[in-house]
């Protein structure tokens, strides 16, 4: 029998996987894993750091639905994919990650590089690994794929001592997976099934709160099917921007702390929630005594711990939302009753709700810009066929709210874990995965200058992504709170120091570099940059410092209570 | 409230460590813990005491372990409870027979007789360990050491631990 590599197994389990490219930084203890990547077809892209290549790992995940793959070497390396990692978990994304660790001889030894990386992953995993016999690898990276897919999707890591990948193994064909723990249960119960639409036949304001868990389940037609059936407004969480589509007339936009007025209203007067793959986070709820004080709840969710963990539900459903959507539907239409009376006075009052209270920002011909205006028109000039990449801060906000998504996995954002500089390496990735797609990282001065060096990546590796800087000159949502919160005493949130100078450093990274400081330089400098195809562009639009994210409602705070804006405060 | 659940595994490296740090991750207060490998080949048993919690979302959360394969909570009316204790109690040659006499009265057993203290090793429920602790408390307690609880459900109650 031919024996290969542990380095060679691991590839080849990978291209197995049907793995078309991986994201990385090569180190010491990985170095044996590096060599057969040259003969294989899978590509890989060399990030200069190696959270930025989690990230990108994240970013193609986030647009395709499939696991991203990064790898890394031991030590520093495997340290710095832990904030993708507890990213990839807070948001539900389907990640493996390999790293490198040194030989098995020298662990627990502190040898050079070394650092104790599963114990470190343990808390930002859904699953980890630590090899300890050759043979394990090829089944492992099975295991490793399952686990990131299936269920609740998640990271899972792989951690190799250098020896093992030297070390020769018998390739063997895949076994079917034994994992005795873990068997996500994906249709939901019958009995709660009809007690979903028990509740929704009598109910005369239902609300469908809709998460990340309805793309991560790519339910979005059977979400709307559902929806249109049953006459319920939709509002979709910051993770599921694009689930449903904001054209429509029954949706409502985005709920929680920066939600629209019809959303956080709604759901606060209503008698019933269906909470679809979401997790009552308390960037939705603010204080959960106060939230949806009148309104049962309906949850469904395919992990059973998000059930009950915040809000007690009346009827629990444990399953993947396509499937339980589609029972839903099914179940609904075996009844023929009438709708109840209040139901049409309720789609009233929330369309009144929507021509009173719309989201609103006021563009002066010659004022400072409005980031709101930056981004309504790169909505506009890009007719919204767009994949649409954010960093974290005031920018994400006003992206998401000015966007008008139309489908799934065109809005990728590091929502639970509030990651800044998760923008520019996400924006590569989902290019890498969707090379025909206009990929457009909107992104704030703070958050773009945490993983910058990923210009360089994208430059070098002929990825032509694009990038709009909302540059306001600081800390943009820390200074928010500072302004309403720390009487305006801005502590540590200037970044107006007159560097870097953007255009600048995207010429010296190899990217086309564009500048708009008025209103009426916006479009154009838009229109060159989406004239730009065969390299990446940076637009750096100068904001205006003072605007602020509206609504608002303040951290720990009542839905009740939403701030629309700063006439509302005292 | 404190609760007791019985927690199968499968015996993998690092099992207890993401069971112990997922408690610590998520407050959940382990009052005692004891781990051993079962009669079946790959698995083991743990009993674990928890107190202040919601005890719904330990056992939620301790189910997403991939290697957790079954949780139960045991009710402590309808379960058998063990923890062994051994205690060096002072005695001399004045009340050595006194303090003997007293541990006996719970079943305990002699493990070690020195100049100026007894040792004694008792298996019992974990409130009779209580008393008998009253009990040889005013002689003095030189060293003490308990062990993790065990526990097993009752006869109707249980049901056989098999491989699938």
């Amino acid at each position: 029998m031919q024996t290969i590599t542990g380095a060679i197994a691991l590839i080849k389990a990978l291209e197995r996987e049907g793995v078309d490219v991986v994201f990385g930084v090569p180190g010491g203890a990985i170095l044996p894993a590096y060599d057969p990547l040259l003969d294989s077809p899978i590509r890989h892209v060399l990030a200069r750091h190696e959270q930025g290549a989690g990230h990108m790992a994240e970013g193609y995940a986030h647009a395709t639905g499939k696991v991203g793959v990064v790898i890394a070497t031991s030590g520093p390396g495997a340290t710095n994919i832990m904030t993708p990692l507890q990213d990839a978990l807070m948001d539900s994304v389907p990640l493996v990650a390999i790293t490198g660790q040194v030989a098995s001889s020298s662990m627990g030894n502190d040898a050079f590089q070394e650092a104790a990386t599963t114990g470190m992953a343990m808390h930002c995993t859904k699953h980890s690994y630590l090899i300890t016999r050759v043979e394990e690898i090829a089944t492992v990276v099975h295991e490793a794929f399952h686990l990131a897919s299936s269920g609740r999707r998640g990271p899972v890591l792989i951690d190799i001592p250098k020896d093992l990948l030297a070390a020769e193994v018998e390739w063997v064909d895949l076994e079917p997976i034994d994992l005795p723990g873990y068997r996500p249960t994906t249709s939901g119960h019958p009995r709660q099934i009809r007690q979903a639409i028990d509740l929704l036949m009598s109910s005369e304001r239902p609300v469908l709160y809709v998460g990340g868990g309805v793309i991560a389940a790519e339910a979005n037609a059977e979400l709307l099917a559902f929806a249109e059936a049953a006459q319920v407004p939709v509002t979709t969480t910051l993770m599921a921007r694009g689930a449903f589509p904001d054209s429509h007339p029954l949706a409502m936009g985005m709920p929680g702390m920066h939600g629209t007025y019809t959303a956080v209203t709604a759901i606060q007067k209503s008698d019933l929630l269906v909470a679809l793959g979401t997790r009552f986070d308390d960037r939705v709820t603010g204080n959960p005594a106060t939230f949806a004080p009148g309104a049962k709840v309906i949850h469904v969710d395919v992990d059973p711990a998000e059930i009950g963990k915040v809000r007690n539900a009346e009827v629990p459903i444990v399953g993947d939302a396509k499937v339980v959507l589609d029972q839903l539907s099914k179940e609904m239409a075996k009844r023929t009753g009438p709708a109840p009376p209040g139901r049409s006075a309720w789609l009233e009052t929330v369309a009144k709700w929507q021509d009173q209270h719309p989201l609103r920002y006021d563009q002066t011909e010659d004022g400072p810009v409005k980031a709101q205006f930056v981004v309504e028109q790169l909505f506009e000039a890009t007719d919204g066929q767009a994949i649409v990449v954010s960093g974290v801060g005031q920018h994400q906000m006003w992206a998401s709210q000015f966007w008008s998504f139309s489908r799934p996995r065109t809005w990728i954002n590091s929502g639970g874990l509030g990651t800044m500089g998760f923008a520019v390496p996400a924006a590569i990735g989902a290019k890498v995965a969707c090379p025909d797609e206009l990929v457009v990282a909107i992104d704030g001065d703070g958050s773009f200058q945490m993983t910058f060096q990923e210009l360089v990546t994208a430059a070098s590796e002929g990825i032509p992504v694009k990038v709009v800087l909302i540059n306001n000159g600081g800390h943009g949502m820390v200074r928010q709170w500072q302004t309403l919160f720390y009487r305006r005493r801005y502590s540590a949130t200037d970044l107006n120091t007159g560097y870097p100078d953007y255009p600048a450093l995207a010429e010296a990274t190899g990217w086309v570099g564009i500048q708009a400081a008025t209103p009426a330089e916006v479009r154009p400098a838009i229109q060159k940059m989406l004239g730009i195809d065969d390299r990446p562009v940076l637009l750096e639009v100068r904001t205006d410092p003072e605007e602020m994210v509206w609504p608002m409602v303040p951290a720990g705070g009542s839905c009740d209570d939403i701030l629309l804006g700063p006439e509302d405060l005292q | 409230m404190r609760h007791t659940l019985s927690v199968t595994v499968e015996d993998k490296p690092g099992v207890l460590a993401r069971i112990a740090s997922l408690c610590a991750r998520r407050g959940f207060n382990i009052r005692s813990l004891s781990v051993g490998p079962l009669h079946l080949p790959g698995l083991s048993k743990i009993t674990l005491v928890v107190d202040d919690v919601e005890v719904e979302q330990v056992t939620k959360q301790l189910h997403k372990l991939v290697n957790v394969l079954k949780i139960s909570e045991l009710d402590p009316d309808d379960s058998l409870e063990r923890e062994v204790l051994l205690a060096r109690i002072a005695a001399n040659s004045d009340n050595r027979r006194e303090v003997r006499d007293a541990a006996e009265v719970f079943g305990a057993t002699t493990l070690d007789v020195g100049g100026d203290s007894i040792t004694f090793e008792l298996c019992d429920h974990p409130s009779r360990l209580g008393d008998f602790l009253k009990l040889v408390e005013h002689y003095g307690v030189l060293d003490l050491v308990k062990s993790g609880r065990v526990a097993l459900a009752r006869g109707a109650k249980a049901k056989a631990v098999t491989n699938q």
